[in-house]
């Protein structure tokens, strides 16, 4: 079992919480992820680590509420217990002193890019930033992406704060204007990496995406999270997370997310109906 | 009634037509004098053949005799001085190429029911109470073991009783390995495999769950930690696909995958349980070995209307036990023998809609000495389905490996070890079960356990030194690849 010690509401459907789970903080690095499970019922989702502590041995996990499994997280408070916290699973990101880079977070995925900007930062690059969201009360992070950034822009699809855009459209306008980045990250929905690499591919730039699929186990034993990278079969698990977003088969992996749309919205149906919170997953 | 006399005695069954629909139990097990009865008939041979036949060398006719004298205690006593997991394999041992494929009494006739003779006292022992049995004082020594499948299990147990302090790393948040995430519950139930677990752990042994070797922890940070030995029994778990155009659409699954899903995470209760499975009305199964079997038998039960088991050779060549092949015949399911997918089909949405396959002939025989099949060119043709589900064998996870220095591998990933000990090429870390073997069957796995414990605590008690060490490396063969 493994206890919250805290927990933050970032946005209405965005949560924050801080796990112990001191063996897997020890070797966290960033752009790795974990899978948990909420209770003995419950399903093993992947998260990815947005910031660990190895001194008081926690992770910290961001997360929307999409379906069943998110929000009843979302239901946990500090002291609570989750039934597992696996990891850290997946490569760390390749973190060097490359020049300049641009890193983009899309929605929840402003959590996992922090500490790989970060990080990017560390090492001496030059950190362009580009956060966004469907509209402002989706946004978090932005103090924090901040102090990690050289520059930073903020779009919101609807205008609400920031810039009103979509995350493409600042990078469309810095690679037009001769911004040559030795490499970009982009993390957020599949739709929005999808578009980010159509964006960067006719500039030939360097696009590192990392992946959602969906997942069983994590760790290279069930095969669920397949999905095709330059023609080629690649398990996001053990294999990625992270790939050149160039060579990924976007509409498999969009179509492979869609698998068990059905079935969510029952098992989320069937929890609202019996509506209890009660921990034990019915 | 005179022992030659008696009939190998029937195990009663689930209803075939029953079942389909529910993922209880099929064979039913004993009753008590049928036992009695069916024990009746082992001649006791001075020289018994049946033990020879064990990779474990359980003292068969021994815990025969205790049975049929009605001394259950004893019976069980004398199992577990050789098995720690007898109601496991009394379920899932693939008896009639081991101990019963030696009985003398299969010479003339049927030989000694003896797989359902350890399971009737493993669960008469299980319904009494679970006896524990002598400990050696403790040693002072530690010994990590990673993976809690049978390999590990089985390992652990033995070091304990030999008084070493044992702790047991596993990925899953569930201990069992293939126990507990492959084989169905309608096969071996998870009470069973939990009962067997909870007997090791009695033993004074430590599990620490959600922790993946190579990744949570790495087997230098184990060293050090201060354990003085490491035994690793990680299984072969990854997937193998056939690389056919088509493979990645929604409701193809690998049968590890859909297997974990039904098992380990209990989608045949979906919602209850939050993970689902996707099953449509005809499924193809690709492969014929006890995961195929298994995968085949529990799309039966989650709702399928036609199952298919598509295998490229012929019925004899058939890896799975024939218990189970037999069963899944009852159940209705439709082999498709001599037949090689070569492609699937899908529809404008990326789901599976058919799957077009190509017949094939038993040509010379190949390096696993069975007839290699070849296909038959322009014998093409389509089969309609919803789901495909890949049972083509499983290959050893290198997660484990990452940091793991001088341990060498073969060129299909399992890890080059003595046959005998176990050792493996790095002084001080053993392995045994299909991370050496690729793919096989508890019993081995559990046999390689056990081998690997007896020379781990050798060497802990000063029988040889890191100097000593050698290995003998000779490729261990699979029961079945
Ligand atoms: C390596 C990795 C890291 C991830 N990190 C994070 C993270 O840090 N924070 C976070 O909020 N989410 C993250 N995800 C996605 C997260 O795992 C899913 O949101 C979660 O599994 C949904 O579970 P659910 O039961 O709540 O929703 P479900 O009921 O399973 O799904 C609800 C809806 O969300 C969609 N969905 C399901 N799974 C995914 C997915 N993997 N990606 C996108 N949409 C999905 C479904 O199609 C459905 O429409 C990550 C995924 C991966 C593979
Ligand atoms: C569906 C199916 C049906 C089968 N039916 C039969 C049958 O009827 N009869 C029979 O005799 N055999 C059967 N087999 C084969 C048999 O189950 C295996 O040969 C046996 O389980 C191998 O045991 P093992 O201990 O070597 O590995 P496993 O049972 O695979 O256990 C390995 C364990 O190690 C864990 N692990 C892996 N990597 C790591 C890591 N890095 N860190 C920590 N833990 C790790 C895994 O999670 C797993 O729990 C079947 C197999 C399958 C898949
Ligand atoms: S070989 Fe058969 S008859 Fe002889 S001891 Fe073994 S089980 Fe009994």
């Amino acid at each position: 079992m493994y206890e919250i010690l805290y927990r933050e509401d970032l946005a209405p459907v965005t949560k924050l919480i801080e796990v112990k789970a001191p063996l897997v903080a020890r070797k966290a690095r960033a752009g790795q992820f974990v899978v948990i499970r909420v209770n003995e019922k419950g399903e093993r989702i992947p998260l990815t680590i947005a910031d660990f502590d190895r001194e008081k041995g926690t992770l910290t996990l961001i997360f929307q509420e999409v379906g069943k499994t998110t929000m009843m997280l979302g239901t946990k408070r500090a002291g609570d217990y989750l039934a597992s916290v696996v990891g850290p699973l997946g490569h760390p990101s390749e973190i060097e002193n490359y020049g300049t880079v641009v890193c983009v977070g899309g929605g929840v995925g402003i959590a996992p890019i922090f500490p790989i900007a970060r990080e990017l930062k560390h090492a001496g690059n030059k950190v362009i930033s580009i956060i966004g969201a469907r509209n402002k009360d989706l946004l978090f992070w932005e103090d924090r992406m901040r102090t990690v950034s050289d520059e930073l822009v903020v779009t919101t699809d609807d205008g609400s704060y920031g810039r009103k855009a979509l995350v493409t459209e600042p990078l469309k306008e810095m690679l037009s204007a001769g911004l040559k980045p030795a490499r970009i990250w982009a993390i957020g929905p599949a739709i929005m990496m999808k578009f980010v690499s159509l964006t960067t591919q006719p500039f030939a730039a360097p696009t590192i995406v990392s992946l959602n699929s969906i997942m069983v186990d994590g760790t290279g034993m069930c095969g669920a999270c397949r999905v095709s990278v330059g023609g080629q079969t690649r398990f996001v698990c053990v294999e990625g997370p992270e790939f050149d977003g160039h060579q990924v088969d976007w509409n498999l992996l969009l179509e492979r997310q869609r698998i068990y749309v059905d079935e969510e919205k029952r098992a989320l149906e069937h929890w609202k109906d019996h509506g209890c919170g009660c921990d034990d997953g019915c | 009634m005179p022992r030659e006399q008696i009939e190998r005695q029937e195990m009663p069954t689930q209803d075939p037509q029953e079942r389909i629909h529910n993922f209880y139990e099929v064979a039913l097990g004993y009753p008590e004098e049928v036992a009695k009865l069916e024990a009746q008939r082992c001649l006791q041979c001075k020289k018994p053949r049946c033990v020879e036949g064990c990779p474990v060398e359980v003292p068969i006719p021994q815990f025969i005799l205790a049975l049929r004298e009605g001394d259950l205690a004893g019976s069980i006593r004398v199992m577990k001085t050789k098995n720690n997991l007898p109601a496991i394999c009394g379920r899932v041992c693939p008896q009639e190429t081991q101990c019963e494929s030696m009985c003398v009494l299969g010479k003339k006739g049927q030989p000694v029911a003896i797989g359902r003779l350890e399971r009737f006292i493993a669960d008469w022992e299980r319904s009494t109470g679970v006896q524990k049995p002598e400990i050696a004082p403790p040693t002072g020594k530690r010994v990590a073991v990673i993976g809690a499948g049978p390999a590990g299990l089985t390992a652990a147990g033995d070091l304990a009783r030999y008084g070493h302090k044992v702790t047991i790393y596993e990925a899953l948040h569930a201990p069992g390995g293939v126990l507990i995430y492959g084989i169905p519950e309608f096969r071996l139930p998870k009470d069973v495999v939990r009962s067997e677990v909870d007997y090791v752990l009695s033993l004074g042994v430590d599990l620490v769950l959600d922790c993946v070797v190579g990744k949570t922890l790495t087997l230098e940070d184990l060293f050090a930690d201060g354990y003085e030995a490491i035994f690793l029994g990680t299984g072969a778990g990854l997937p193998m696909f056939m690389s056919i155009p088509g493979e990645n659409y929604n409701g193809v699954y690998s049968a590890n995958e859909f297997l974990t899903r039904v098992n380990l995470m209990k989608a045949y209760l979906f919602p209850e349980y939050d993970t689902p499975v996707k099953i449509g009305k005809r499924v193809a199964v690709i492969g014929a070995g006890n995961v195929a079997m298994d995968a085949a038998r529990s799309s039966l039960r989650l709702g399928a209307e036609e199952v298919y088991i598509v295998y490229r050779r012929s019925r004899d060549e058939v890896p799975a036990r024939a218990e189970e092949v037999h069963h899944a015949e009852e159940e209705g399911i439709q082999f498709k023998f001599l037949t090689n997918p070569v492609e699937i089909y899908g529809n404008d949405k990326g789901w599976v809609r058919g799957m077009r396959c190509i017949r094939m002939a038993l040509g010379e025989p190949d390096a696993s000495g069975r007839p290699r099949p070849v296909p038959i060119p322009g014998s093409e043709f389509d089969m309609e389905v919803d789901n495909v589900i890949m049972a083509l064998g499983t290959r050893p996870n290198p997660m484990v490996f990452t940091d793991a220095l001088g341990i060498e591998r073969t060129r299909h990933g399992t890890i080059v070890g003595d046959p005998i000990t176990g050792r493996t090429t790095r002084p001080r870390v053993w392995a045994g079960g299909d991370i050496v073997t690729g793919a096989a069957t508890v019993i081995s796995a559990m046999g390689a356990g056990k081998r690997a414990a007896a020379d781990i605590d050798a060497f802990l008690k000063g029988a040889f030194t890191e100097a000593d060490w050698h290995v003998k490396k000779e490729e261990v063969p699979a029961a079945h690849p």
